[in-house]
């Protein structure tokens, strides 16, 4: 074994798996967790936790991991996250906890995700399950929307006590976790309904088709329904289009719109009766987790993929396994490359997209270099679908129907870092909603400070 | 689960339902609509309230069968479930909302084409309720396909009853009926006409010249409802809007129905297109006068 590098983690062959949407990473086995837990050096002040956002002990489980005792490893992790299977397959590790690792100087860091999905995997299968409250608190609190940030505030709370309510606009709960990153990725039976299974295992309801705003407002559910605080994790679903012509043709989508026709609503299976748009050659534009995800699909799907972004290789904003992945699948890259229309034919079907070559120039606001179009290099990539991924912001339905709930320019709720608090008594905002498009890991963490935020207001009362 | 408190057919192929949703009829307005799946796996269907009680929580819906999915739906009986219903999504008619008192010295004219009746129902219940009259055209293919009939006669000033085919009431399309009550000297300020898209930029295209601003209550393809996938965008006076979250009622004169009706097909297969054509043959009930 070199103890500089990994101990490798299998995957599915990247030909076969192109043409299926099983997952790709199969992940550790007993033997390979264990073997890779001797890595970790147990670092007196370990840096890996300052590098993830719920401040995992991550030597500390890895140690239990290193003596075999998986279960013991769960409890240390459970102290700081609700889902370590979902954190362990979706977190970009290389930039948090991993990408801190004093093994990573020298070497390769340790697989911590890796791990603590093994960990995570093998309590779900064996039956292990956090436990509830002893005592109930008597007082309701509502969370609005099911992602990773309503499930983790949800699930803190019940168990503190607190007779906790989700409400959902969709059918199902789990956010983006259901709609949008794919199965092959995350799978929704066995990982994220599990996840769920275990937040309502604790006590927590969740009414699904409730959309706050719509179907009922924030003042109505403090004043009428009697919830004494809420909570706002609703995500930034509104997606972006870039506005340039044609972008109203048939054959272009927003990444949401394929993605959660693939994965919400099944469509990928023929069986489904949600229509999907097959295409023969599709582009994808943009370079985060987004877009991967809608290549692949598209891939899987049986299409020719070309991920279309202005910027080079270094500023994809994806994790670096899915970039990866997407390239051994076979994925195209047009990078330094922007589109300005999108063209069809006399019934409106997509034909092709017009593209302008970019060279990058100054850094921007981002400290990134900023992309410039270099003159006379337009051309013309000829496709017949169009997928948008440039990005989402929050959704105002909301923050429109709730008196006193400050937003920032970006439609963001404002809400304190600490403890979740907005600007209206009684109702605390975390994740997504909060920062625009962020992270899981992010999400979650937002969702333990409101929960803890929220517990201090209704027993300071 | 949402319970099925009552069904009846109210022409062939057309259905009404009152469903348990008690949140919905709490809160819903004219002109909003609802989603509902059938079962675990069934596709998401939007469908505009048709009326409401508040006290007993009953939504009542009205859809024709188009493909498979409604065709399902038409099998369920009383006492059956919806699996899911969400609402009420989109905004409520902008009348609503308007001064009574301003309102009340408008004259308004609405149009109905086929199930369009269904979405206008309430909103001339809603008027009647407070004391407007409004008058109503309801167009239909032909005698057989005519809904709501007694129900809008209630509720409206006139009503004025045409199909295409000459069957019964007055005979031919909507846009004939306009035409000819204009000539015989009413005089309106707002036109709310809903029914199938070729009728609705009809309708558009006739009131335009007479320079009566016209409502018209859009139905792309939708999948959340809710402002998220971005399925639904229509464009209204040169600007993307998503008919869902924005709409479903716009300044019909602003609407580019060409591409709204061009984005209605996208899932058209040569299997749905062929129910497609049997079935709208039904519903193009009204008015375009090219078809
Ligand atoms: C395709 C894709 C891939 C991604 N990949 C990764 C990845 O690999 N790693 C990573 O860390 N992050 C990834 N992300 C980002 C990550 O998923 C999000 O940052 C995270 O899910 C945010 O969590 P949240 O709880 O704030 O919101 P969400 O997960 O968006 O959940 C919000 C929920 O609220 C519901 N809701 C919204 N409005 C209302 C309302 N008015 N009433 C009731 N309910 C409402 C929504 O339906 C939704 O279910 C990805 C995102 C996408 C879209
Ligand atoms: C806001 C809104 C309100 C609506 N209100 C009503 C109503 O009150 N009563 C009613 O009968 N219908 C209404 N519709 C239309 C109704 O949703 C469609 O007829 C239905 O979704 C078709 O479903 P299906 O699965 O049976 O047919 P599918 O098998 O899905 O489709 C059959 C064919 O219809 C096309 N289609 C799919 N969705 C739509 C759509 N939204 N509009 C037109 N064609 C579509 C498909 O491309 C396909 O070719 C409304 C639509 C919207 C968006
Ligand atoms: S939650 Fe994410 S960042 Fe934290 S240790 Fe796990 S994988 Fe790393
Ligand atoms: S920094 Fe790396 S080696 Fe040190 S404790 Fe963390 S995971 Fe182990
Ligand atoms: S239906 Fe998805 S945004 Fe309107």
């Amino acid at each position: 074994m070199d103890v500089l590098k990994k101990v490798p983690v299998r995957e599915q062959d990247a030909k076969e798996r192109a043409t299926n949407f099983a997952e790709v990473c199969l992940g550790y086995n007993k033997e390979e967790a264990m073997e890779e837990a001797t890595r970790c050096i147990n670092c007196k002040n370990a840096q890996c936790i300052k590098g993830c956002p719920v401040a995992i002990n991550i030597p500390g489980f890895i140690e239990q991991v290193k003596n075999g005792d998986m279960e013991k490893a769960y409890q240390v992790i459970s102290e700081s996250s609700a889902l370590p299977a979902v954190c362990g397959r979706v977190c970009p590790q290389e930039s948090q906890c991993e990408g801190k690792c004093i093994k990573g100087i020298k070497g390769e860091p340790i697989s911590i995700g890796k791990l603590e999905r093994f960990v995570a995997d093998w309590a779900r299968e064996n039956g292990i399950k956090p436990e509830g409250a002893k005592e109930k608190k008597g007082k309701k609190v509502a969370v609005i929307g099911s992602g990773p940030a309503g499930l983790t505030c949800a699930g803190d709370l019940a168990k503190m006590g607190y007779d906790v309510t989700i409400f959902e606009a969709l059918h199902e709960a789990g956010g983006v976790l259901v709609y949008g990153i794919p199965e092959f990725r995350l799978p929704k039976e066995e990982v994220v309904a599990k996840e769920i299974e275990n937040v309502k295992s604790l006590g927590v309801k969740i009414e699904t088709n409730v959309v706050i705003g719509k179907s009922t407002t924030i003042d109505e559910l403090m004043d009428e329904e009697g919830f004494d605080a809420v909570f706002i994790g609703s995500g930034a679903g509104l997606p972006k289009f870039m506005g340039i012509p044609g972008e109203n043709a048939n054959g272009v989508f927003s990444a949401n719109e394929y993605l959660t026709r693939s994965n919400l609503m099944k469509a990928f299976d023929e069986k489904s009766n949600t229509p999907i748009m097959r295409g023969k050659k599709v582009a994808v534009v943009g370079g985060g987790n987004v877009a991967m995800d809608a290549a692949r699909t598209a891939l899987r799907l049986g299409a020719e993929v070309h991920i279309v972004y202005r910027r080079s290789e270094e500023e994809l904003p994806a994790r670096v396994e899915e970039v990866h992945h997407a390239k051994e699948e076979g994925i195209i890259f047009d990078l330094l490359t922007n589109p300005t229309e999108i063209l069809s034919d006399e019934k409106g079907w997509v034909t092709g997209m017009t593209c302008i070559r970019m060279e990058l120039g100054e850094p921007d606001d981002s400290g990134r270099r900023r992309p410039v179009e270099i003159p006379g290099s337009a051309f013309t990539m000829d496709v017949d679908t169009v997928i948008m991924a440039l990005g989402t912001s929050p959704n105002p339905l909301i923050s429109s129907t709730t008196d006193g709930l400050e937003t920032n320019k970006w439609k963001c709720i404002v809400a304190d870092e600490a403890n979740g608090k907005t600007t209206k008594e009684g109702v605390y905002a975390g994740g997504d909603a909060v920062t625009g498009a962020a992270t899981v890991i992010l999400a979650m963490g937002a969702g333990k400070a409101a929960a803890k935020g929220i517990d201090e207001y209704l027993s300071g009362r | 689960m949402y319970k099925i408190m009552k069904k009846q057919e109210l022409a062939a192929n057309i259905y009404l339902m009152d469903v348990e949703a008690k949140r919905v009829a709490k809160s819903c307005q004219p002109g909003q609509f609802v989603i509902v799946r059938m079962d675990a796996d069934g596709e998401r269907i939007p469908l505009t309230i048709c009326d409401y009680n508040r006290e007993t929580g009953a939504v009542t819906i009205v859809f024709q069968t188009v493909g498979a999915a409604t065709k399902m739906m038409a099998d369920l009986k009383v006492g059956d479930y919806f699996h899911d219903f969400v609402g009420p999504l989109g905004c409520a008619s902008e009348f609503v909302k308007e001064d009574l008192e301003s309102l009340k010295q408008k004259k308004m004219l609405f149009v109905a084409g086929g199930v369009g009746a269904a979405p206008v129902y309430p909103q001339v219940k809603w008027l009647h309720e407070h004391g407007i009259q409004a008058d109503v055209i309801v167009g239909s293919k032909t005698k057989d396909l005519l809904i709501l009939e007694k129900e809008m006669e209630a509720v409206a000033g006139n009503l004025y009853v045409t199909t295409d085919d000459g069957s019964y009431g007055r005979s031919g399309m909507v846009t004939q009926v306009i035409k000819d009550l204009i000539a015989e000297g009413k005089k309106y300020d707002v036109c709310v006409a809903i029914g199938p898209m070729i009728m609705m930029k009809f309708v558009c295209l006739l009131t335009k010249e007479y320079e009566l601003p016209t409502i018209v209550s859009l139905n792309p393809i939708m999948v959340d409802g809710t402002g998220m996938c971005g399925a639904c965008r229509v464009t209204v006076g040169g600007k993307v809007k998503f008919a869902c979250v924005d709409g479903p009622e716009f300044d019909g004169h602003a609407v580019n129905f060409d591409e709204a009706m061009r984005r209605q097909s996208l899932y058209k297969t040569q299997e749905g297109k062929a129910i497609l054509a049997l079935e709208e043959g039904d519903t193009h009930h009204g008015g375009c006068g090219n078809c």
